[in-house]
């Protein structure tokens, strides 16, 4: 090994030791800032960039929305159904008891007050993705083809391969004719 | 490769490991205990410089190249998207772009170094080539990754540089429109170099891992060319060299951060935020500074030599600038290394610098006037000094006496 | 040491003497340009708000009629460091401009905060029909692709003082740049002369005057109502639409040198604290 000789380096463990340790200790803090702030930036751009999280959040009329139809929207990339539903639809939705469902959930959970005639759920079935058929099905609500589950009026699985109850995104009316979904 | 180390496991997992890829070993023997000359000066820190930046490029670049479009139509828009919309992205982009000028200044205060000091002589003869040989493929990467932007200039140099080709005899043509992949540089041609720019920074770093094995065998020249002769003459590379060259990194960064952050389009041509147009030439098309001196002597033929049409000579003359350079350890066959011992060498290596800066200068000034006749000067000089004047020197100087060792020469300096 | 600096010494002066004659080309010289002060100047400029919403107001009421900007979206005049408008008031503004969008009744809806700038034209030819075959051109970076040249060796310090500004420079000398043209120059039909413009002949006609934009009473009411006001105004404007990040950059830039600096100094120290022992 090569190094500075013997005799220099004890004169450097007496006094000078504790203030050559602050200056290495001090160096190296300052060193690993310097780490954390280079690697912040590279992690943080995999992050979603302004023009995605512009559309994060998006508003929907629903004036147009007849009673009886459902409309599909993107909303994240993802399709959305917006449903106007029938009262008779809404009746049997609370109907159902808690008990005989998989994934328990009341139709009031599902809705906002005041508009409850307004399904708006994310229309990936909960199974592996696929968009659900309107008005089909043994529950007067939605069907699956890829793997046969049924979804009710209220977008609650109750038959079938799918663990949960169809997304319910979080949503707020702004006006009554105004949705804004996420 | 010497055994320099006295490394030895210190638990049974390094054992292990030890006897079956002994990559801890490997790392102390080349990148700790290394015995490294004492008297390095701080020319000798770019070489470290080289490395982080090589790394700070290939970090920016797959960052870069997560939100980038290679499409003619996209490509311009999304660099713009990943300077207003991606996070961080501006300081990513623009580290990236001043990170190519800041790689190419290190370049070519190491290769003055190495001129100056006689690095390239034997035995580093293979160590300078493969040296050179970075050099060209950092041109080739740079060069390439103006074009991604798909600005004016971008375009307009890819036409210019690409057309190069077609100076060769007989095949020129088709050769051309093999590499631009069309008729015209287009989108075929912006995919390739998006490949190519991506690729070529790996064979860069593997070039780079021989050249440092290379540098290891004969081990690092220094500022008087004497050969280390004992222990007395080296440190161990870490901690000396390793601090070193980190402050010396550091210091680096900050002429780097003073562009990013404050002037990041100041070596660049505003002529590059126009996106490109083949149907409109820019008034003046000039490469990035790095170029520049190339670029000149690339124009600086303007005339028939014999057979050779002036076009032909000029890209002969552009790529003889480079080769010459691969032929220096057989034109300087000066004994002595080091500049500092050579007193006439001094003199015309500092008139090839400051040719050189001449020649940068050349090549952005418009090819009129006194210019035409500057660049050819500034050209005989730039190939004089490598093929008659560094022949002639060998033989007719008489150098200055070398000191007998690198720690006679550091002990000489202390005491006096 | 001192042979070297003489001869480069020696070269720098024999070039700042072959003064370049690079900026008189031909008959008629484009005069130089001066350099302005700017609010976002130098490394501790920022824009000045209530000047980048009078410039988005030049812009919106006069530019937008012909030129694009397809960079920029609405949201954009609600982030920090820019005009400063509110989530409320961009919502608004966007909603007065109509989107082309497939997915959309009749093809078309209008505007959210997310979109960009909608063209004034919905297809370059019929921008060209509209401007006697000149095609304006897009400005969201027009600030950056433009810009100013000083002679040697004077632009060597524009590397010390960081100046950027050569873009809105030259804007703001354009729309002030238009003259009667000198005794026996010819501008053909359809264009204007510009003492500033490369060629000297415009395709578009002069977009300001005094008195073109009503700047509204307020805080913004107590500027003159001048073509020199509205052409500094939008310039300012234009180089935010270009650079819509440059106070947050300048300003993460001046603690990242401060840090540089500190730790460069304990790298020094620590570097020599090391080598004390070693004759070097």
């Amino acid at each position: 090994m090569t190094v500075a000789n013997q005799a220099d380096l004890a004169k450097h463990e007496t006094t000078e030791g504790t203030r050559r340790d602050f200056l290495y200790v001090a160096t190296g803090a300052v060193g690993a800032v310097a780490v954390a702030g280079i690697a912040w930036p590279l992690i943080n751009q995999l992050n979603p960039d302004a023009s995605t999280l512009a559309l994060a959040t998006i508003e929907y009329d629903v004036s147009a929305v007849e009673e009886g139809q459902t409309v599909t929207i993107k909303w994240r990339g993802l399709p959305v159904f917006v449903r106007h539903r029938t009262a008779a639809e809404i009746e049997e939705a609370r109907a159902v008891p808690l008990g005989d469902l998989k994934d328990p959930e009341t139709d009031e959970q599902r809705t906002r007050e005041g508009h409850e005639q307004w399904l708006i759920m994310v229309a990936n079935c909960t199974h592996l993705g696929c968009v659900p058929t309107g008005e089909a099905g043994d529950f007067d609500g939605w069907f699956c083809p890829c793997h046969g589950s049924h979804y009710d009026t209220a977008g609650r699985i109750r038959k079938g391969p799918a663990p949960k109850n169809l997304v319910v995104p979080p949503y707020e009316f702004v006006s009554d004719a105004l949705v804004q979904i996420g | 490769m010497s055994e320099h180390t006295t490394y030895q496991p210190t638990n049974g997992v390094e054992k292990w490991l030890d006897d079956r890829l002994p990559v801890v070993r490997f790392a102390k023997e080349h990148l700790m205990d290394f015995p490294t000359p004492k008297n390095l000066n701080y020319w000798w820190t770019f070489g470290a410089i080289l490395a982080v930046m090589l790394v700070v490029q290939i970090v920016t670049g797959i960052v870069l190249a997560m939100h980038y479009s290679p499409h003619v139509s996209l490509a311009f828009d999304s660099v713009e998207h990943i300077r207003r919309d991606v996070n961080g992205g501006r300081i990513i982009q623009g580290v990236h772009a001043v990170g190519a000028s800041m790689f190419f200044a290190a370049v070519y205060i190491h290769i003055g170094r190495n001129l100056y000091f006689g690095s390239y002589k034997a035995p580093r003869e293979i160590l300078y080539i493969i040296g050179v040989l970075i050099f060209v493929l950092m041109m080739a990467t740079a060069f390439m990754g103006y074009v991604l932007p798909w600005g004016q200039m971008s375009f307009w140099a890819a036409t210019v540089i690409t057309n190069i080709f077609s100076a060769i005899p007989v095949l020129g043509d088709p050769v051309l429109q093999l590499l631009r992949g069309g008729f015209s540089v287009d989108n075929a041609t912006l995919n390739r170099f998006f490949s190519l720019h991506y690729l070529l920074p790996f064979v860069i770093a593997a070039l780079v891992a021989l050249h440092i094995w290379a540098l290891h065998v004969p081990g690092n020249n220094n500022p008087i060319g004497v050969e280390v002769k004992s222990s007395r003459d080296t440190v161990s590379f870490h901690p000396y060299y390793t601090m070193k060259d980190l402050f010396a990194i550091v210091v680096f960064f900050i002429p780097f951060a003073w562009f990013v952050f404050f002037a990041p389009d100041i070596l660049g041509h505003p002529d590059n935020y126009v996106m490109a147009n083949s149907q409109v030439t820019p008034a003046h098309i000039v490469p990035e500074w790095y170029f520049l001196p190339f670029y000149a002597i690339l124009r600086a033929i303007d005339f028939n030599i014999l057979f050779i049409d002036s076009k032909l000579g000029g890209v002969i003359f552009f790529g003889g600038s480079i080769v010459v350079l691969f032929f220096l350890p057989w034109l300087d066959r000066s004994p002595v290394r080091s500049g500092s011992f050579r007193p006439m060498f001094k003199w015309f290596y500092w008139i090839f610098i400051a040719n050189f800066v001449l020649l940068a200068y050349l090549g952005a000034a418009p090819a009129e006037g006194i210019y035409v006749i500057l660049a050819k000067i500034s050209t005989a000089y730039y190939f004089a000094y490598f093929l008659i004047i560094l022949p002639l020197l060998s033989r007719i100087e008489t150098p200055l006496p070398l000191p007998v060792s690198i720690s006679d020469s550091v002990l000489g300096k202390a005491h006096s | 040491m001192n042979i070297k600096k003489s001869i480069i010494a020696a070269a720098l002066l024999a070039l700042s003497m072959a003064v370049p004659a690079a900026a008189q080309e031909g008959g008629h010289a484009t005069p130089e340009i001066q350099k302005r002060t700017w609010t976002f100047s130098g490394i501790f400029g920022t824009y000045d708000e209530h000047q980048l919403q009078r410039g988005f107001q030049v812009f919106r009421e006069v530019c937008a009629g012909c030129h694009s900007a397809r960079l920029l979206a609405f949201r954009n005049l609600a982030e920090p460091g820019g005009p400063g408008f509110s989530e409320a008031q961009v919502k608004a503004l966007a909603a007065e401009y109509t989107i082309a969008d497939p997915s959309a009744e009749n093809g078309e809806r209008p505007g959210v905060a997310a979109d960009r700038w909608p063209s004034p034209f919905a297809s370059e030819q019929e921008a060209r029909d509209a401007n006697g075959g000149s095609l304006p051109p897009d400005l969201s970076v027009m600030a950056k692709a433009r810009g100013t040249t000083q002679p040697f060796p004077w632009w060597i310090l524009n590397y010390f003082t960081a100046y950027q500004e050569g873009g809105p420079d030259y804007i703001h000398a354009l729309l002030n740049g238009y003259h009667e043209p000198p005794e026996g120059v010819e501008i053909p039909e359809g264009k204007y002369y510009n003492e500033y413009f490369p060629g000297h002949a415009i395709g578009m006609a002069p977009p300001l005057a005094d008195g073109s934009v009503t700047y509204e009473e307020g805080e913004n009411g107590s500027v003159p109502q001048t073509l020199e006001q509205y052409s500094t105004d939008v310039s300012a404007f234009l180089m935010w639409m270009a650079d819509p990040h440059m106070a947050s950059r300048k300003e993460t830039g001046f603690r990242v040198i401060m840090f540089l600096l500190l730790f460069a100094g304990l790298m020094w120290a620590t570097k020599n604290r090391l080598w004390r022992g070693v004759e070097h």
